[in-house]
């Protein structure tokens, strides 16, 4: 089965969404981190979606859900790069992507977990 | 009005992934701004999404459409399902029966300029949006 590979860098977990993810490789994606989560004993999570050109509400939605789920297993998430376009959508079709913390890029994203993680 | 139309299928979760990239091409190809072209592309996720959840198989309908002189894209989402008994409740932010966010239907409402829904219990559902230049 496909899947959107996770990278371990230290106490974090990289994730870098380079296809336009289908619903079940998006559920596989949220599934696979909460078991490394957990293995590598990870404290932070970035995920990098400069690469996709729609966030829709299942995106969205498995954003909140692995931002969430990160929270209770003592991980914090950050979502980086989203494209301007997708997320003046986001913002009209309604999803507040309420929870999930953004960054800019990679580097601003790092700084926000080592800053959140001390 | 010319319409010179692709129809897809929309059974799977692939599918909805093969009508997104479609849909942006022929935006593009109309000449819609990103932004622009980011919001009917976002919607066609959302509709294509239902035909294949809540309509079990269907079809989309893609289309170049000119009036007036202007250009634009409409995309046409059909299937045999279920069909919407109360649509009025279908179309509000949050509704939802199948474990969703509910923003699907109204959210690619917000998306597009034309918005029109047509459903009929036991026969099915047509949700038609126009996105123009
Ligand atoms: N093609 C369809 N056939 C039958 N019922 C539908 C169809 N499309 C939508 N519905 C009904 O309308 C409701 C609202 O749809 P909408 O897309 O707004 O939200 P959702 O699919 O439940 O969640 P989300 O799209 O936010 O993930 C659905 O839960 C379903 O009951
Ligand atoms: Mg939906």
């Amino acid at each position: 089965m496909e899947r959107i590979p996770i990278l371990k860098m230290g106490s974090f977990l990289l994730v870098t969404v380079q296809v336009d993810m289908h619903d079940q490789l998006a559920m596989n994606l949220q599934s696979d981190l909460t078991d490394k989560i957990v293995s590598a004993k990870a404290r932070g999570v970035l995920i990098d979606i400069s690469a996709l050109d729609i966030v829709d509400s299942f995106i969205g939605r498995m954003l909140g859900n692995i931002a969430s789920m990160s929270r209770i297993l003592d991980a914090e998430t950050v979502v980086v790069g989203m494209q301007p376009a997708v997320a003046i959508t986001l913002v009209e079709l309604g999803l507040a992507l309420t929870g999930v913390r953004t960054a800019l890029n990679i580097e601003k994203g790092m700084d926000l977990l080592r800053a959140s993680i001390g | 009005m010319t319409g010179k139309g692709e129809i897809l299928p929309l059974r799977a979760s692939e599918d909805v992934v093969i009508v997104r990239q479609r849909v942006r091409a022929l935006a593009a190809q109309e000449g819609l701004k990103l932004v622009d072209q980011t919001k009917i592309v976002t919607a066609a996720s959302e509709l294509a999404r239902n035909t294949v959840i809540y309509g079990r198989d269907g079809t989309a309908l893609l289309e170049a459409v000119e009036a007036g002189g202007r250009r634009g894209v409409r995309l046409t989402f059909e299937d045999r399902g279920p069909g919407i008994a109360d649509l009025q409740l279908a179309m509000k932010d949050g509704y939802t029966t199948g474990g969703g966010l509910g923003l699907g239907l109204s959210g690619s409402k917000r998306l597009c300029n034309e918005f029109e829904i047509e459903s009929k219990v036991g026969v099915g559902t047509r949700v038609t949006i126009t996105r123009w230049r």
